[in-house]
């Protein structure tokens, strides 16, 4: 597939789109658990707010985590997946 | 009526307290609630919870007794999935067979969106293990055959008979029942209530349960139809038969197809049953040219919520009476028949003596946890299949269309996280592992073990079918280099000296003989010359506040010694040493549950005696008097 299995072969070099939600310092092989508890942190993040208040926190939050990514290379190739996957959009 | 089952119809005998003869014994001897409790463990609930608890108990010596309202099984399929751990609690119990044969197992989901296939996912891809990850039945048959394995275990059972109150006292209970022949009362030591989610019992004693409900109402419809499926889990996410709501497919024994519609809080739940409206909604979904008939119907919501405490005293609470999840991921059936499992060995063990009542504590500490991770799972399942704002929508149905794509948005996919045994790592049965000692596998003390493929007497056989429902040793023999030196075979001497004192089922796992070896001679030259000590129990003396024997099955010198000869298998496949990351001489105390409750590198008798004693639940007496 072409996705980097190490973290040392890719380093960042390249937007890493297999699992890598991790609780500790590995990411933990075929568990569910640490992205199920992300996801439910992102919803719960959102519980109490209103619409347009998710929306601003939703760009708030994109450019705090494209700062933390940093490399421009990722960060295009991150705008492209996010592009590309809109085929089933109504 | 359905087309391909037969319900089957349970007699009504008089119970024993209605006899006249009984009734006049009892006039003659005061009230009931004197004298001694007459029945050791009575069990309120005959459902898959309820038998499968009395099955573990008449197994383990306890004569249980189990009362029903009703007369016959599990009205519909209901509970559907059974997953590898409770197959393998049911091969225990000895119908395991049956429902393997009469099932549909089945390992691949694959999750739809929309018009498109999104991915698929495979439960079990790793061999060695006896039974697959998950098999569909409908529940009917699984209490029918759990009701035949009662009759033959011994088990009695009370049909048509309703438990309308008890009254708790400090060493016993007195259950009211109301009989086709009128009210009678009986005395029970312990009571386990297993009546399901509406309780009565739980709502007589007025027991609170703590949780969420769910705004949504979903539509069950089994159907009849000759179908070329594959037996396969298939997940709609908004499709185009039933718009911006979920549906669930699953096949069933007897060509049966279970079909899950998600339909929203304002549907009208007597409306949607009738067949006027069922019909079309199926065949939106199939097609117009599938021929089918409808088989049953239901509407159902859900909660996820449990009881805070799940022992009231001399009253255990276990499976949906005690907790209730959504139905994504299978965890109601199932985690209720590992209620049952946990809770099974320890009260045969109290009752019979060889544990103090405080082990019961474990069942609440260890069920609670695992109804906790239960209904966490299960609320994150239906968070996101049943999305509750449109934020929240936004990003599941992003997910998804990311899930087309890109593996990491696979995994977040969430259709049901399905049923896994709960690691009890908390467990105050646990004896942590040794400083200095690391153990590199996901067992961690409390942790169910896994299966795995064995050889005996050139006979294949499973490692969780050779365990005994006792406890425990399994020991990593040494490598056939170290095997016959003296420091090796007096430690192995010591370890089967303990088994055979404790009573414990004593499994020396032995790598692949070399092929210079025969296996028969490798089997051999495995078994230590063990001098067999006499007095059973002689190392927990004087340790105990009460009786001489505390971990040991009450064994007298003239019965078998449990732990010799010790049971030499070949690991054939080397999946036992790999699972467990046995070093020779490695040994896992396993409890009569199939969970870990202490291991070690270097065991010998001292450590194993404080761990077994552990976890027969005296060391936390011993604690407690301590602290009063």
């Amino acid at each position: 597939m072409g996705e980097c299995e190490s973290l040392g072969a890719c380093h960042l070099k390249t937007l890493r789109l297999t699992p890598n939600f991790h609780l500790g310092e590995e990411p933990a092989k075929g568990s569910t658990e640490a992205s199920d508890r992300f996801y439910d942190m992102l919803i719960g993040a959102h519980r109490t707010l209103s619409e347009p208040q998710s929306h601003a926190f939703n760009a708030r939050l994109i450019l705090i985590l494209a700062n933390h990514i940093g490399d421009l290379e990722v960060l295009r190739e991150a705008l492209q997946a996010a592009g590309e996957s809109q085929a089933a959009e109504r | 009526m359905l087309k391909t089952y037969r319900y089957p119809k349970f007699a009504y005998d008089t119970p024993h307290e209605l006899r006249r003869d009984a009734q006049a014994l009892i006039a003659s001897t005061a009230r009931v609630a004197e004298g001694p409790p007459p029945y050791p463990v009575v069990i309120v609930g005959a459902g898959p919870v309820g038998m499968s608890c009395a099955i573990d108990l008449q197994q383990q010596g306890i004569a249980a007794l189990l009362i029903d309202e009703d007369d016959t099984v599990s009205i519909g399929s209901r509970g559907v999935c059974y997953a590898k751990r409770t197959l393998e609690i049911l091969d225990r119990l000895g119908v395991g067979e049956q429902v393997g044969r009469k099932g549909v197992s089945w390992h691949v989901g694959r999750t739809f969106f929309r018009e498109h296939e999104i991915y698929r996912f495979n439960l079990l891809p790793e061999p060695g293990h006896e039974r697959p990850a998950m098999i569909n039945l409908q529940q009917y048959y699984l209490e029918e055959y759990l009701q035949q394995r009662c009759a033959e275990a011994g088990v009695q059972m009370r049909w048509k008979q309703r438990a309308d109150s008890v009254e708790v006292h400090a060493d016993h209970v007195v259950l009211h029942i109301r009989s086709p022949e009128g009210p009678y009362a009986l005395k029970a030591a312990w009571l386990v209530v297993a009546d399901g989610a509406r309780s009565p019992i739980r709502r007589q004693m007025g027991l609170e349960v703590e949780g969420r409900v769910f705004s949504d109402r979903f539509l069950i419809a089994d159907v009849v139809m000759k179908a070329d499926f594959p037996a396969e889990r298939w997940f709609w996410f908004d499709p185009p038969f039933h718009p911006n709501q979920s549906v669930l497919l699953h096949r069933q024994a007897d060509q049966v197809w279970r079909i899950d519609f998600q339909l929203g809080w304002d549907a009208d739940p007597e409306e949607e049953k009738k067949p006027e409206k069922v019909i079309p909604r199926i065949r939106a979904m199939l097609g117009e040219e599938r021929a089918f008939e409808l088989e049953w119907v239901s509407v159902y919501t859900f909660q996820c919520r449990r009881m805070p405490r799940l022992v009231h005293g001399r009253v255990v609470f276990a499976g949906d009476a005690a907790h209730q999840v959504s139905p994504f991921g299978a965890r109601g059936a199932n985690s209720g028949i590992q209620d049952a499992e946990n809770l099974a060995w320890k009260l045969a063990r109290v009752i019979h003596g060889y544990s103090p009542p405080q082990l019961l504590e474990s069942y609440d500490q260890e069920r609670g946890a695992a109804a906790d991770e239960n209904i966490l799972n299960s609320t994150r399942s239906t968070d996101f299949i049943t999305p509750k704002s449109p934020i929240s929508r936004m990003f599941r149905n992003a997910t998804l269309d990311l899930a087309r794509h890109f593996s990491f948005a696979q995994r977040m996919v969430n259709s049901g996280r399905l049923s896994i045994p709960t690691h009890y790592v908390d467990s105050p049965l646990n004896t942590a592992d040794q400083a200095g000692e690391h153990f590199q596998t996901v067992l961690q003390p409390g942790s169910p073990i896994p299966d795995a493929p064995l050889r005996r007497n050139g006979e294949p056989l499973w490692l969780l079918r050779v365990l005994r429902q006792s406890f425990a040793l399994l020991v990593a023999a040494e490598t056939a280099a170290s095997r016959h030196t003296p420091k090796a075979s007096s430690a192995l001497a010591a370890l089967a000296n303990w088994a055979a004192a404790s009573r414990v089922q004593l499994l020396l796992i032995s790598p692949v003989a070399p092929a210079s070896v025969s296996q028969v001679s490798a089997e051999k030259g495995l078994c230590p010359s063990v001098e067999i000590l006499s007095g059973a129990g002689h190392h927990a003396a004087g340790e105990i506040p009460s009786g001489a024997n505390p971990c040991c099955e009450g064994a007298t010198s003239s019965d078998a010694v449990a732990g010799y000869p010790p049971e030499v298998y070949l690991d054939t496949e080397g999946l036992v040493r790999e699972r467990f990351d046995l070093h020779p001489g490695t040994a896992y105390l396993l409890r009569p549950d199939q969970h870990i409750a202490a291991r070690f590198r270097q065991p010998e008798p001292r450590v194993l005696t404080e761990a077994l004693q552990r976890s027969c639940g005296w060391v936390s007496v011993r604690v407690s008097e301590h602290a009063t």
